[in-house]
């Protein structure tokens, strides 16, 4: 069973439906104990990084999910939900974000290296390129997902990143390091490439579960 | 790279799709997933259901739609129409939508453009403006209410105000071009795209597949979005997209 954190912000149906689709049980809950017996979490998120993180702090979730993180359950945080994962975000003024992975988020630039201006957010179809494996993208060909953001994580290590997107330089687009998994686009909005990667997740916690 | 994005769009009227679909392949024409499904079977790369709704019955309907294609489809989609509140806008959201559009309402009150992107993220809020060419002025004029009044305001400017405001998208249909199927408003769409530093979506005029090369090329579109000729099946987004390209133009 996969547990989808309900912090207040997210677009939790799109992703709860996503699991329906393939097959998977879940629950939605902001209840520790409840969460706490899900084999792995997906952290969502759309909005502003600041106000999730004074809602994760605000509830105690913050330190449940580094805990369980810690503890070996996988996590898999999704768009803004991704970036939470790192140690800090650069929206609206510096904030320490879940420090689970090394990096932090910071805002497009809106100008390329030759002075010309490019559109922020960074909205549409754009194509993985798959950097090492991972069991997020084993089986699966680098194919165009959704992506919806106006920061992008820099500074990640070199082993974290899984995949990336090229928008006016390399965007970390699924990054993971050990148990814990990020996505800074939309699976649940990706067509078959973004099922896929989901499908692979949940199978990910199902294997996890079966080695403990 | 980003590719360019296609859009159909699909009016909806108390919870059905209206206005002559002729997929001749569907089993019920006016039904919002069954015509969701087809188009991005197709290949759209993002849908926009905009509600045409007269009653208060018919809009809550909508949020129903917004959860069957939410639950069934993996596509983004974004809902416009009668959209009046940050409570209009978080039942939409909540139901699966990945963004919604604000017209009429944003000119009559800017501070609702805010107070979504505030709220959800500028990602969520798109401005929708219909303009037209006004030989007094020189410029384009802005219109509320499907294009019925004139606004004393200038459509590149209030593109800018709005997305100083926190619109994270702009919807732009040229009622010059809209029905007319000529081809988009390419010295419109490109003063406003750029203009402003988000995307532009280009709406009104679409005819055939070099009308979609030009708004991507000349008109610095982002995006483009069309209803008859898909809905007639006088092109396919398929087809739309080969055309691209063809030409170079980057799409899915």
């Amino acid at each position: 069973m996969i547990g989808i954190v309900d912090y207040g912000m997210g677009n939790l149906f799109s992703v709860s439906k996503a699991l329906e689709r393939l097959g998977v049980p879940y629950i939605i809950s902001d209840n520790k104990e409840q969460l706490a017996h899900a084999e792995g979490l997906i952290l969502p998120g759309v909005g502003a990084f600041r106000d999730a993180m004074k809602l994760l702090n605000e509830t105690g979730l913050s330190s449940f999910i580094v805990d369980q993180a810690q503890k070996g359950k996988p996590v898999l945080g999704i768009c803004l939900g991704m970036q939470l994962l790192f140690e800090e975000s650069e929206e609206n003024g510096l904030h320490t974000g879940l420090g689970l992975l090394k990096g932090r988020a910071v805002h497009f630039d809106g100008v390329d290296k030759s002075g010309t201006s490019y559109k922020v957010p960074h909205m549409g179809w754009n194509r993985l390129v798959f950097h090492h494996e991972s069991p997020l993208t084993a089986g699966l060909e680098e194919e165009h997902v959704y992506f919806v953001h106006s920061y992008y994580v820099t500074g990640e290590t070199k082993e974290s990143l899984i995949a990336s997107a090229d928008y006016f330089g390399e965007v970390p687009a699924v990054v993971g390091k050990d148990n814990v998994f990020g996505m800074q686009f939309h699976p649940e909005k990706s067509g078959d490439l973004g099922m896929g990667l989901l499908g692979n997740y949940t199978r990910y916690v199902k294997n996890m579960e079966v080695l403990k | 790279m980003l590719t360019k994005r296609i859009i159909p769009c699909l009016d909806v009227k108390e919870g059905r799709v209206v206005k002559g679909i002729q997929f001749l392949e569907l089993r019920d024409a006016g039904d919002p997933v069954e015509l969701a499904r087809a188009y991005d079977e197709q290949g759209a790369d993002e849908l926009v259901f905009l509600d045409i709704s007269a009653s208060h019955e018919g809009r809550e309907t909508m949020v129903d739609v917004v959860q069957d294609v939410a639950s069934e489809l993996a596509i983004p989609f974004t809902v416009g129409g009668g959209i009046k509140t940050i409570e209009d806008m978080k039942r939409l959201l909540r139901a699966g939508a990945d963004k919604v559009s604000l017209n009429t309402s944003a000119l009559l009150d800017p501070h609702l453009i805010k107070a979504g992107a505030d709220y959800f993220g500028s990602q969520c809020i798109v401005v929708a403006i219909d303009a037209k060419w006004d030989e007094t002025i020189g410029t384009w004029r802005v219109y509320t209410h499907g294009g019925r009044n004139p606004l004393d305001k200038e459509a590149v400017a209030w593109a800018k105000e709005a997305v100083d405001l926190g619109a994270g998208e702009i919807l732009l249909t040229s009622m010059d071009s809209d029905g007319e199927k000529h081809g988009f408003n390419v010295d419109l769409t490109k003063a406003v795209s750029e203009a402003v530093t988000v995307p532009v979506i280009a709406s009104g005029g679409a005819g055939c597949s070099e009308d979609f090369t030009e708004i991507f090329t000349e008109g610095k579109a982002d995006a483009a979005l069309a209803a008859s000729i898909f809905h007639y099946e006088e092109t396919s987004i398929a087809e739309v997209k080969a055309h691209l390209k063809e030409e170079g133009v980057n799409v899915r």
